[in-house]
């Protein structure tokens, strides 16, 4: 097996983290100003969807930085 | 599990789903369909020899193996089936992730790893090859094989009613798609596919599914006005001590004793599966040396651990702030909402755009990472325990390498295709699931008692290895039959007229242990047992096993195996 050229699981993981906390930080953001999704959870005051968003794209960052496949770090798959 | 949620949930179903998916929640579930099969495209050029293909080239990290190891484990209703579980039976149900999990997964690392690792097996029945023979192999590997396969198929149905029930998603639909982007990504990539993939799987499902606790845990005020609410809910029974009201079968709502839990769960049962199950051992196997190996399933027990936080917790936050859900029967004359749906129901309660998607995907990752578990596996011991044998007596020839990788794709796809057959046989006969699964338990626990004598005694022969395991499964299947037909005779097998199914299933599988290791000592001791020699590498007393001297105490398995177990004793005294 070719181990040394498999780009790493938590670098993938990263990107896939990073993207849907863009989606999900955007669209609760826009639901914020202007509410378009017309559903009201209970503790709605939380903007859960705004945090958890954020969360996501900073812990989809630090993945994909720290194993990102071109820094040639050893953790490979 | 299954058996008891999923037929009562298609009867429920009427139309109205609990969910509903906007376009920001289906970008996500979209997006993760499309980085799944990604990366099984991706690791095609990496799977290349019979090593690449069925064992991911024994190369992967502790880390990796660790997290695919418990991910694997996770069925497509782990989450919501265990969530129902601690609405119904309170925190008892966190039983089956500590004392059901913990002390076993720490024992395969520790005990009995390195003989799994060192004789360079493929597969557990692989090793019954090795040190019994043909015989309690070929038992072992058929069985397995057959019921995988099908429990395989069981999930996907399962899943499919649960997707129908909560989203009103078309069954046909979620069966092929969910199946055929499993069946893709394990063809191309092999294991190491399936085992990449359960990671990402494993982080969603937690990403996924965190929010619902800690959003429930604040509205709850905190967790001692979570149990008081609890109490006041439900003055009649207790649903917050997981030891205390375990003296007496009557006193608590799963009708069990302590000693059914510690030695028919803690020990059997849960000894039988996390050390003896192929589906999880596989991805310890894959582990690129020894120590890796070890360290493993340490910490898929560390993982495993907090798992309720996830599972168990959103069903006692059910029970504090939607006291109304039902048994199913109760709920269908009603039409009101059973206890089955208390995560849905939590979800639709605390998730808005996009997290909502986030939720489903946690379920649906849950799913896949469960069927590409029985599928690799499948195909392993279908191609290496079972085809090879017949190929090498027919053809006269060991095979090629090229040969065994092709014959494991098809095996994957054939596989999938006969899940997939179940599903459809299990939506025209619902009972076939509560017998498969039956069926299931038949085979773990007398495995168990055969693969531990001949790892620990060297004593142990092929006759007492064959018949030992014969006689357990035929004993458990004996019990099984005799309480269906008679059920006075529970007080027999599960010591009390007033045990449930879960306690019958744990006394069932202490006895069908016993009689395993009986037979295997007594007809062992009758006949001749092998040399020495011949047992070096799968026997403990006859083998020197690589030393750790080197390594510093704090790098040692053993030291990171006491402090889970400390964490595990303390959180057991905690919740006492």
């Amino acid at each position: 097996m070719e181990e040394k050229e498999i780009i790493s699981i938590w670098f993938i993981i990263g990107c896939l983290l990073f993207l849907f906390g863009v989606i999900i930080f955007a669209a609760n953001v826009l639901d914020y100003y202007v509410p378009w999704s017309g559903t009201v959870t209970v503790l709605h005051e939380y903007r859960a969807g705004i945090w958890w968003g954020a969360f996501l794209i900073v812990i989809g960052l630090v993945y994909s930085i720290a194993f990102n496949p071109w820094k040639k770090t050893k953790e490979a798959a | 599990m299954l058996g008891l949620i999923v037929p009562q949930l298609a009867m429920l179903f009427t139309g109205s789903n609990i969910i509903s998916l906007g376009w920001v929640d289906s970008a996500i579930v979209i997006l993760y369909f499309i980085f799944v099969l990604g990366i099984g495209f991706y690791l095609m050029k990496f799977t290349k020899t019979g090593e690449d293909f069925f064992m991911a080239g024994r190369s992967m990290t502790m880390w990796i193996a660790g997290l695919s190891f418990v991910a694997a484990n996770l069925g497509s209703l782990e989450l919501m089936g265990w969530a129902a579980a601690s609405y119904q039976y309170g925190i008892l149900a966190t039983h089956w992730y500590w004392i059901g999990a913990v002390p076993a997964m720490l024992f395969l690392g520790l005990i009995m790893m390195p003989f799994y690792y060192i004789s360079k097996t493929h597969s557990v029945p692989g090793y019954l090859k090795l040190r019994f023979g043909d015989g309690a192999s070929m038992v072992s590997a058929v069985s397995f094989g057959f019921m995988t396969v099908l429990m395989s198929g069981i999930n996907m149905y399962s899943m499919a009613i649960v997707m129908k029930v909560v989203l009103g998603w078309d069954i046909h639909f979620s069966i092929w798609v969910s199946s055929i982007t499993v069946m893709l990504y394990v063809v191309l990539g092999g294991l190491l596919s399936a085992i990449l993939n359960e990671v990402l799987q494993f982080m969603l499902i937690w990403l996924g599914a965190l929010l619902i606790p800690i959003l429930g845990m604040i509205e709850a005020g905190g967790w001692e006005k979570m149990v008081d609410r609890i109490h006041q809910n439900f003055p009649q029974g207790d649903y917050t001590h997981l030891w205390s009201t375990l003296g007496s079968f009557q006193d608590n709502p799963m009708g069990i004793h302590w000693t059914g839990i510690v030695f028919g769960l803690g020990f059997c049962i849960s000894f039988a599966y996390w050390t003896t199950d192929f589906l999880v051992v596989q991805r310890v196997l894959t582990a690129k040396d020894l120590r890796a190996a070890k360290m493993a399933p340490i910490i898929g027990a560390s993982f495993k651990m907090f798992v309720p936080l996830i599972v168990i917790l959103p069903g006692l936050l059910g029970l504090a702030v939607i006291p109304g859900l039902v048994g199913e029967t109760e709920a269908i004359a009603t039409g009101g909402h059973s206890y089955n749906e208390v995560l849905p129901l939590m979800m639709a309660r605390y998730l808005g755009p996009g997290l909502l998607g986030l939720g489903i995907t946690a379920l649906i990752a849950g799913f896949m990472s469960g069927m590409a578990g029985n599928v690799s596996a499948f195909a392993t011991v279908w191609t290496y325990d079972i085809y090879r044998p017949i190929h090498r007596m027919f053809a006269k020839t060991d095979g090629t390498d090229a040969h065994f990788v092709k014959i494991g794709r098809w095996t994957t796809i054939i596989g999938v295709f006969v899940s997939i057959g179940t599903a459809y046989l299990v939506q025209q006969f619902a009972s076939i699931m509560d017998y498969v699964q039956a069926l299931f338990s038949f085979f773990v626990a007398p495995l168990f008692g055969t693969v531990i004598l001949g790892m620990l005694w060297k004593r142990a022969t092929k006759a007492g290895g064959y018949y030992g395991l014969l006689a357990g499964t035929v004993s458990s299947i004996g019990m099984w039959l005799w309480v269906k037909m008679d059920p006075t005779a529970l007080k027999i097998i599960a010591l009390s007229p007033y045990a449930k199914d879960m306690a019958e299933n744990m006394y069932r599988a202490l006895w069908s242990w016993s009689i395993c290791v009986a037979v295997t000592v007594i007809v062992s001791l009758m006949t001749k047992a092998k040399p020495d020699s011949e047992l070096d590498g799968l026997v403990r007393s006859c083998t020197v096993l690589p030393s750790e001297g080197h390594l510093p105490f704090y790098q040692r398995p053993v030291f990171f195996a006491s402090i889970v177990f400390a964490v595990f004793l303390a959180l057991n005294i905690i919740f006492w």
